[in-house]
């Protein structure tokens, strides 16, 4: 734990493995698969054309670079609240104003002018809040692709625009049944489908997570967000960020923040994992603050389980947040210490959702909620030169009939006080 | 010599293919699970596959997820898998037991002390589903190392290219699987199975066996012309959840009705005589 690489950013090693977490736990069915997977992406980082099909595409038809936004009344509150002379600048990277309204879709262009590559013609996916669902969907429509997506049924129920978007955009929704009906449910459902479906079927996966490539793939395609952080921050402060603070279900938008500035010693990194309930609560998705190493999903990271085993299942407020497990590459950043996770629960994500419609009018993803909770914390406790850059990974669009009822049902439950 | 090899040698001189029946441990309580692995013998089963039951098992259709929820739901754990060996183990010393799973369980239970114990109670071997060569170093060397068998799954996407490797460390038998899918949801085309067995063969000597999809006698008499045995599993487990009450629990009728099945699919495999 103590032994530091000479750098971060070298991960992973030809077998996937990023220390002791990544791999390639796969059934023998999909490993040749993965395996052709894993060729063909190589061949596609070295083709110019295929690069420069990303860098089209990102630019007129999902509308980057996204801004990095000074969020100057967010700052000026902590700034109010914070002892004399603290409270960072804080800057939004406006991710949510992505086509489809979240980072997610950086990751399924990649993928999807990969599958083109590779002659697949039917795409799945495993979604949770149906951002990724949504992501899908449209770059399926856009390039002509059948598309299936797997929605455990409670986040069907809890996420309804989002099942609407997706078959308007002509994917089909299968909620799944099975175990929790939540995303990793999901996921397991997705991958009996790959297994099933072996020919023809490329398996879009949204985090960075699954077997190798996976983890490293969807990292770099989320690495955009990052490389352009780097850039806007150098015109508009004249320097690197001083930190980044991102949310974490399986944890792309923060890969995707986080991966071009692991080598910047200057730059303090913080992931947040969703608390639900509580750390203590038993109800909470935070697999690093409350999991241990395990393999699930194709690789070692950690997970929620319980003394033998078992996968617990995950709570938060926030469907995309809702998953047991975390990308390998975290898990790796957390035991070698370069990145520093900590959590935010249902409250305090809900109360920054608030927070920053009002102050800013933008209203976030209760995802990217978690991130600023603490965010707001970490700009009270650092100098008014210190440039903070938060992941607004997604939009609250879809979260409104979600909030509205929270909100409704605690002010009832202050009236009967 | 293994149990495993012993037993598929008396196979060859009796002239017949393996039955392999697989249950869930613990399903859907550790007593009543007892009771069915232990009449499997008799009822004609030649090698017991245990399912370690697992939250999350990718590779297993409806059958055997609900299997392992009622498992879980009745408390199975892996010590109580093994305990399941141990006592099958009292009146049974010869008839092989695989357990078959997923990594985590075993991974978190530790490694080391997950062979030493498996061992001590009886089993032979593994079929560990997420654990393709690529990760050999987990648990299939170790459990070379401790004399235990690792068996391999090969599919219809393992080619001619990729075979080798999978076969390298195997040991036991081979277990093919008969269709690109998850247990228990398709019948697979028997004649391209009969010609990947065939392929197999002219890789390795060891015994190589067909499963998913097979449901009755007669299909396990079509897998058995050229297979050296034939796994039966969503089957038996339906079988077993057949005879549940409405509250899941287990009936005077769950032993029966799982020996049943496995005796009418015996018969299947013992219809096809071989030559030796």
């Amino acid at each position: 734990m103590s032994n530091k690489p000479n750098s971060y950013t070298t991960g992973p090693d030809e077998h996937g493995h990023f220390g002791i977490f990544g791999g390639r736990f796969v059934a023998e069915t999909l490993m040749p698969l993965i395996l052709s997977l894993e060729k063909a992406y190589e061949e596609a980082k070295a083709d110019p054309d295929y690069a420069a099909a990303i860098a089209s595409q990102q630019k007129h038809y999902i509308g980057r670079p996204s801004p990095l936004y000074y969020a100057e009344r967010l700052t000026e509150e902590v700034r109010a609240k914070a002892p004399e002379g603290q409270g960072a600048k804080i800057y939004l990277k406006r991710e949510e104003l992505n086509h489809t309204g979240s980072h997610k879709v950086n990751n399924v262009l990649g993928q999807i002018l990969l599958a083109l590559r590779m002659g697949k013609k039917r795409i799945i996916a495993e979604t949770g809040a149906g951002q990724h669902g949504v992501a899908t969907a449209t770059l399926c429509a856009r390039f002509g692709l059948q598309c299936v997506v797997y929605m455990g049924a409670v986040d069907v129920a809890r996420q309804m625009p989002n099942v609407v978007r997706m078959q308007l955009l002509g994917a089909e929704v299968r909620p799944v049944q099975s175990g929790a009906r939540t995303l990793k449910d999901a996921m397991n459902e997705a991958l009996r489908d790959w297994v099933t479906n072996v020919a023809d079927t490329f398996y879009c996966i949204g985090t960075v997570a699954g077997p190798h490539p996976y983890p490293a793939m969807v990292r770099d395609f989320q690495s955009v967000i990052g490389r352009e952080v780097r850039e806007q921050a150098q015109t508009l402060e004249g320097k690197l960020p001083d930190s980044l603070v991102a949310c974490i279900g399986g944890g792309s938008n923060a890969m995707g923040l986080f991966h071009p500035f692991l080598d910047d010693a200057s730059v303090e990194i913080f992931g947040v994992e969703a608390a639900g309930h509580g750390l203590h609560s038993g109800a909470h998705a935070a697999s690093i603050a409350g999991g241990r190493p395990g393999v699930l999903h194709g690789n070692r990271t950690y997970l929620l389980m319980d003394g033998d085993g078992q996968i617990a299942e995950a709570h938060s407020i926030s469907a995309g947040l809702d998953y047991p497990g975390i990308g390998p590459e975290h898990s790796w950043l957390h035991e070698t210490g370069r990145v520093t996770y900590l959590s935010a629960t249902d409250t305090e994500a809900l109360a920054s959702f608030q927070q920053l419609s009002r102050l800013e009018g933008i209203i976030p993803a209760l995802e990217s909620a978690h991130a600023l909770a603490r965010a707001v914390d970490l700009a009270a406790e650092r100098p008014r030169d210190h440039v903070m850059v938060v992941n607004l990974s997604g939009r609250g669009d879809k979260d409104i009939d979600q909030v509205s009822e929270l909100l409704a049902a605690s002010k009832k439950e202050g009236a009967g006080a | 010599m293994s149990r495993i090899e012993r037993r598929f040698e008396l196979l060859r001189t009796e002239g017949r293919s393996a039955l392999l029946t697989f249950i869930t441990a613990g399903d859907p309580d550790y007593d009543t699970s007892l009771a069915v692995i232990k009449a499997l013998p008799e009822a004609g089963a030649d090698i017991i596959e245990i399912g370690m039951p697992f939250t999350d098992p990718m590779a297993d259709g409806p059958a055997i997820q609900l299997a392992a929820q009622r498992a879980l739901k009745g408390g199975q754990t892996l010590v109580r898998t093994l305990d399941l060996v141990r006592e099958l183990r009292e009146q049974d010393d010869d008839t092989p037991v695989i357990l078959m799973g997923y990594y985590n369980p075993i991974y978190i239970y530790g490694v080391d002390r997950f062979l030493a114990d498996a061992k001590e109670a009886g089993v032979d071997g593994f079929i560990v589903v997420d654990l393709p060569p690529e990760e050999d170093g987990e648990l299939c060397l170790p459990a070379l190392r401790a004399g235990l068998s690792f068996v391999r799954l090969a599919t219809p996407t393992t080619d001619d290219a990729r075979l080798p490797s999978v076969l390298a460390n195997t040991s036991g038998f081979v277990y093919y699987v008969s269709i690109t899918g998850v247990t228990g949801t398709a019948v697979p085309d028997f004649d391209a199975v009969a010609a990947s067995v065939a392929r197999i063969k002219r890789h390795t000597d060891l015994p190589v066996v067909v499963g998913f999809g097979v449901r009755s006698g007669d299909h396990a008499a079509a897998i058995a012309r050229g297979a050296d045995g034939v796994v039966v599993g969503s089957a038996v487990v339906d079988a077993l959840r057949n005879s549940l009450d409405a509250e899941g629990r287990a009936t005077e009728n769950t032993v029966p009705a799982v020996s049943a099945l496995v005796r009418e699919l015996a018969e299947g495999v013992r219809s096809v005589s071989k030559d030796t």
